[in-house]
C-alpha cells in the first residue's frame, strides 16, 4: 500500500537536481492535453486554424505544460507531497514532432513551513526553452 | 496613432483595470474521477493521490484528491470555445486591442497558487477580474501592452481554493520569419550540417555513406594521411589509394560541446580525437558513455551509424 515513498524536508538539499525526462510531443499528447484541459480552442486540435496564425501545426495548450510540469515535480518528490503553487514562464511552443527535456533543481527549502522550491524547465529540441519556473511543495518533515 | 489617439486609447484601455470578467460561477460538473483519470492518462500521471483511492484513504490527506494544475479546467467553457467566446470584460479588452492593431496575443505567464486541496465531490466556483494593464511596451514580438487577469477559485463552502495570475501580451505583430516548416507545412525537424564534399575529400564522405572509413594512403611511400589532402607530407606524391579502417582506436583528447546548443544535434556532444589503430587520428563523436567516464587512452570502438534523416556519420563507443 506504501510503496510510494514520498521525500521528506529532511532528504532534501538545496542544489539537488531532479532526473532529466523527455517528453515526445505527439499530435496526440497536444490534442488530447487540449481535450482533458477542456480547452477547445482550434489551434490546439486543428492544423489548418493553427498553420493560420502562422503556426507549423497544433501547438500545445498552457494547461497541458502546467500539468506536465507539476507532474514532473510530484514524480520526484512522491505523492504525499502537497503542490503549494506553480509559476510558469512561457517561451516557445512545442509542436508534434519535437522532444521536450524536462530539468529541475532544489533552489530553496523553508525547514519551518516544510516547503521546498524546484526550479523546472522544460526545453524543447528545436526551439528551446518551452516553459521555465518554479514548483512550489510542501514535503513532510521527516520520513 | 497620433498623441491624441493614443491618449484616447490607453484611456479605452485602462478602463478595464478592475473589471470582473466573470462573477463567482460554480463549475458545470463537480470535480469527478472521470476527469481526472482522463487528465491523468494523457498527462502520463501516475499519482496515486489521484488514481488510487485506497492508497489516498491510508494516506496522511485520508482522501483523493484531483491533481492541482486541474483547478482551471473544472469551469472551462468547453466546445463552446470552437465557436468564439460570448461578450465579456475580457472579450471586450481583447476586442479593443484587435480594433487598434494589437492584434497579436501571446500568454506569458501564468501562476497558480494552491491554497486548499479539493476531491471528487466538491465544486470549484470561479470569478475573475482584470487586475493590471502595463504601460506601453517594446518586446521582440511588437510594441504592445501586458494585461493580467486575477482568478480566485473558491470550493462549495466558500472557502478558497486558490488563485491564478495569468499574463498576456497584445502586441502589433511585426513581419515574422516564416516558421521553419516542410512542404505539407509541419514541422522541420533539423538535421546536422552537412558534410562539405569538395574534390578532395568527396570520396571520403561518398565511403561513409557506404558504411565504410578509408584512410588515405600514399601509393609512393605508403605513408597513411587523415584528413583526405592531394598530397602526401613525406615525399610530396600526388598517387595514393586507401585502405579500410578496422575502427580500433583510443582517445587521445576529448572535450563536452556545452554552448551553444546547436539546432539538429545532442545536447553536450563528446567530441574526441582518436587515434585509430592504423596510425591516423580522427575526430569524431563519443558516444554510448558519460563525458565523466571518458578517459584519455581509453580503448574504443567506432562504427557508421545514421544520426538523422539525412546523415551517417562515425562515431565511437567505449570498447
Amino acid at each position: 500500500m506504501s510503496d510510494y515513498k514520498t521525500l521528506s524536508c529532511a532528504e532534501v538539499s538545496v542544489g539537488d537536481k531532479l532526473g532529466a525526462v523527455d517528453v515526445d510531443i505527439t499530435t496526440g499528447l497536444v490534442v488530447c492535453g487540449a481535450l482533458a484541459t477542456r480547452d477547445f480552442e482550434p489551434v490546439h486540435h486543428n492544423k489548418a486554424e493553427a498553420q493560420a496564425i502562422g503556426m507549423p501545426d497544433v501547438f500545445m495548450n498552457i494547461l497541458t505544460s502546467q500539468g506536465l510540469m507539476t507532474r514532473y515535480a510530484t514524480d520526484w518528490s512522491g505523492p504525499e507531497a502537497v503542490v503549494k503553487s506553480i509559476d510558469l514562464q512561457l517561451g516557445a511552443p512545442n509542436v508534434p514532432g519535437m522532444v521536450m527535456t524536462m530539468t529541475g533543481e532544489v533552489t530553496a527549502i523553508d525547514a519551518d513551513t516544510g516547503v521546498v522550491d524546484v526550479a523546472v524547465a522544460g526545453e524543447n529540441n528545436i526551439w528551446g526553452m518551452h516553459m521555465q519556473g518554479t514548483v512550489q511543495l510542501a514535503l513532510p518533515r521527516e520520513a | 496613432m497620433n498623441a491624441d489617439e493614443q491618449k484616447a486609447f490607453e484611456e479605452e484601455i485602462y478602463a478595464f483595470v478592475g473589471r470582473e470578467v466573470c462573477p463567482p460561477t460554480p463549475a458545470p460538473d463537480d470535480v469527478n474521477m472521470a476527469m481526472i483519470r482522463q487528465w491523468a492518462e494523457v498527462l502520463g500521471e501516475t499519482n496515486p493521490a489521484y488514481l488510487d483511492p485506497a492508497w489516498a484513504q491510508q494516506s496522511a490527506r485520508g482522501k483523493t484528491i484531483a491533481p492541482p494544475a486541474m483547478m482551471y479546467v473544472w469551469g472551462q467553457e468547453g466546445f463552446a470555445a470552437t465557436r468564439g467566446r460570448a461578450p465579456n470584460a475580457q472579450v471586450d479588452l481583447v476586442e479593443t486591442f484587435n480594433r487598434y492593431g494589437y492584434t497579436g496575443v501571446l500568454g506569458t505567464n501564468v501562476k497558480q497558487e494552491y491554497v486548499k486541496e479539493v476531491g471528487p465531490g466538491d465544486n470549484v466556483s470561479m470569478q475573475m477580474v482584470i487586475d493590471n494593464i502595463s504601460e506601453r511596451k517594446t518586446t521582440s514580438r511588437g510594441t504592445g501592452y501586458f494585461f493580467e487577469t486575477l482568478a480566485t477559485f473558491t470550493d462549495q463552502a466558500g472557502e478558497v481554493v486558490g488563485t491564478q495570475r495569468f499574463k498576456v501580451l497584445k502586441f502589433i505583430p511585426q513581419e515574422q520569419p516564416a516558421a521553419a516548416s516542410s512542404d505539407d507545412g509541419g514541422l522541420e525537424v533539423p538535421t546536422r550540417i552537412a558534410s562539405p564534399r569538395g574534390q578532395d575529400n568527396g570520396w571520403w564522405w561518398d565511403a561513409v555513406d557506404e558504411g565504410k572509413v578509408l584512410i588515405q594512403r600514399c601509393k609512393s611511400c605508403q605513408t597513411l594521411r587523415h584528413p583526405p589532402r592531394p598530397m602526401c607530407g613525406e615525399c610530396q606524391s600526388m598517387e595514393w589509394d586507401s585502405i579500410e579502417s578496422s575502427l580500433d582506436g583510443e582517445v587521445l583528447s576529448y572535450t563536452c560541446l556545452r554552448h551553444p546548443a546547436i539546432p539538429g544535434y545532442p545536447k553536450d556532444p563528446i567530441c574526441a580525437v582518436i587515434k585509430l589503430g592504423e596510425g591516423t587520428n580522427i575526430v569524431s563523436n563519443l558516444v554510448g558513455c558519460e563525458y565523466e567516464d571518458v578517459q584519455i587512452g581509453m580503448r574504443v570502438k567506432g562504427k557508421i551509424e545514421q544520426v538523422d534523416e539525412k546523415t551517417l556519420l562515425p562515431q565511437f563507443y567505449p570498447a
